[in-house]
């Protein structure tokens, strides 16, 4: 396997954007679910779908869109998708929930309305939509270091206010930080982290890589910096594991690495469950 | 002289064409223990929030620390201390001693690591609060009187000369209501910390406190709470309508147990 890895170069595409995301996209998260945005993330990923599948439909079409990475349309429909959100819920101030449904259907439909326009990409889809080991260009892992450089830039930047808005955004507001506008980058970020992981983990599938390993790192962290550094073992581990078991198995990564993460979730609730069992069976 | 260190002069304001708050001027020297006291909904949270600056009066003028509000940049010597119940995410997987770090958010500035130096002031505050020994516990492990005290920790690690604090027995259980109000008289005693604050515990507060000012859309009284018996009893009864006995005996010299 290793020696594979070295010598295809599609492979070595694969694992350096998996390691990559197995990153960014836990550490995202852990703010994510902390804020309880966790299906805006899922609402964000199907907007990609929009924004890839458009850029696939009018590659067949327009010979300007035949030379552009479908990524780059998947990354403009996530962030319009991200202020969208912001803007509806602000809209509806006491249903601030119902944006989620709304972006996320439209996403698909828009989807749904290129794809059977455009009828001849299934194959190109189905990597698009499960994730895929063979699919990672030169250009996409470009694209995938890019956004971490971002993020990673953003979280040093403003960790201590994220930390404090996540935590408690009216003591935030109180102390007189930019609430709205690191919100706003934030949402930016995200969307940039989702298009960016879609390549390897698939549109249906994103959102469980940025949520799955944090859950698992909520029950074992002891600290808020412990949390962090614990999903993004979780991330790699499943990342890793995944990519490996779907070339071995000709399988779509999405699945393996997804399925992978939710085991290492089930895992750490049993472990949980049997040292909190036996402490009180020590203390009686 | 020295300025005093909050000074509301004739404000008003209005919210959705009611109004909340009518004609108020109120100076809080340093030294101060301020309790403003009012029924629900006479404005006393809405007061707060001006002083802070989170809400622009409808009419009148703030100065802090004897800058016009809208030219006052230290926001850090102003602490603030939230209702528990209503803010903050209970099961967030953060430590004592990480919440008290983010006290110094606002200090520290943009783009900026909270240097490490801090952890000997995050210890102090800790200290000063009586919870020094919970630095590496979960928040979600404290119970609501300890968790708020962690929050009046992450306040003055700032180290602010005025700390406001909104209801902030609501939630503690009432066998540990006292000892909150001593570690609070004694912030204000040893370490002269200015305080104000917004309660409905009337009784137990009197004993600490030196001054009062009493709510409802406009202040019916304020001085120092041994004078609070001048109040007539129509006074009392157009500040608090028809519960004034709860609150008869402030400013005598009752022993609360």
């Amino acid at each position: 396997m290793i020696e594979a890895i070295f010598s295809y170069e599609f492979l070595q595409n694969a694992f350096a954007a998996g390691l990559i995301i197995g990153v960014i996209a836990p550490l995202l998260g852990v703010f994510i679910v902390v804020r309880r945005l966790s299906l805006i993330a899922d609402a964000l990923s199907h907007v990609t779908l929009a924004g890839i599948a458009g850029s696939l439909y009018l590659s067949q079409s327009v010979a300007a869109f035949a030379m552009l990475n479908p990524l780059f349309l998947g990354i403009a429909a996530s962030v319009a998708g991200s202020v969208l959100i912001e803007r509806l819920r602000s809209l509806y101030k006491h249903y601030e929930e119902l944006a989620i449904p709304i972006i996320l259907s439209a996403g698909i439909g828009f989807g749904a309305i290129f794809i059977s326009l455009a009828e001849g990409f299934s194959t190109d889809l189905f990597g698009y939509l499960f994730g895929s080991v063979s699919a990672v260009s030169r250009e996409d892992l470009g694209i995938v270091a890019g956004i971490a450089i971002i993020v990673l830039a953003f979280i040093r930047l403003f960790f201590k206010e994220l930390f404090i808005l996540s935590f408690d955004d009216e003591y935030a507001k109180a102390s007189g930080l930019p609430a709205k506008w690191i919100h706003f980058l934030f949402m930016i970020v995200t969307a940039l982290v989702i298009a960016g992981s879609m390549r390897i983990v698939g549109i249906l599938l994103v959102s469980s890589l940025m949520t799955i390993p944090v859950a698992a790192a909520m029950r074992m962290g002891k600290s808020f910096k412990g949390t962090i550094i614990l999903s993004v073992i979780f991330g790699e581990v499943s990342v890793l594991t995944g990519l490996i078991t779907a070339f071995y198995f000709n399988l779509a990564p999405g699945g393996t690495i997804v399925v992978t993460s939710i085991l290492l979730l089930l895992l750490v609730i049993c472990y949980k469950k049997i040292t909190v069992s036996m402490k009180k069976g020590a203390v009686a | 002289m020295i300025a005093p260190l909050i000074e509301i002069d004739n404000i008003s304001f209005e919210y959705e064409q009611t109004k909340a708050l009518e004609d108020i001027s109120l100076a809080v020297e340093e030294g101060d223990f301020l309790a403003i006291l009012g029924p629900n909904g006479s404005g006393k949270s809405t007061l707060l929030k001006i002083m802070l600056g989170l809400i622009k009066p409808t009419k009148g003028a703030i100065r802090l620390f004897g800058v016009d509000a809208k030219n006052f940049r230290n926001r850090e010597w102003i602490g603030y201390v939230s209702q528990k119940s209503n803010s903050f995410n209970s099961g967030f997987p953060a430590t004592v001693a990480e919440v008290v770090t983010g006290g110094l958010v606002k200090k520290t500035g943009l783009f900026r690591r909270i240097p490490k130096t801090e952890k000997a002031n995050v210890k102090e505050a800790l200290e000063a609060v009586g919870m020094e020994g919970f630095m590496e516990n979960r928040m979600s492990e404290l119970s609501g009187g300890q968790q708020q005290r962690v929050f009046i920790a992450r306040a003055l690690v700032a180290k602010p000369k005025v700390l406001i604090l909104d209801e902030p027995t609501v939630g503690i259980d009432h066998r540990n209501v006292q000892s909150f109000y001593n570690m609070l008289a004694s912030l204000n005693r040893d370490k002269d910390i200015t305080l104000i604050l917004v309660t409905h515990d009337v009784d137990t507060v009197t004993d600490r406190i030196t001054h009062v000012a009493c709510l409802n859309q406009t202040i019916h009284f304020h001085g120092f709470k041994d004078q609070l018996h001048t109040m007539s009893d129509e006074q009392r009864e157009a500040w608090y309508g028809h519960s004034v006995r709860k609150i008869h005996h402030i400013g005598g010299s009752h022993s609360y147990d």
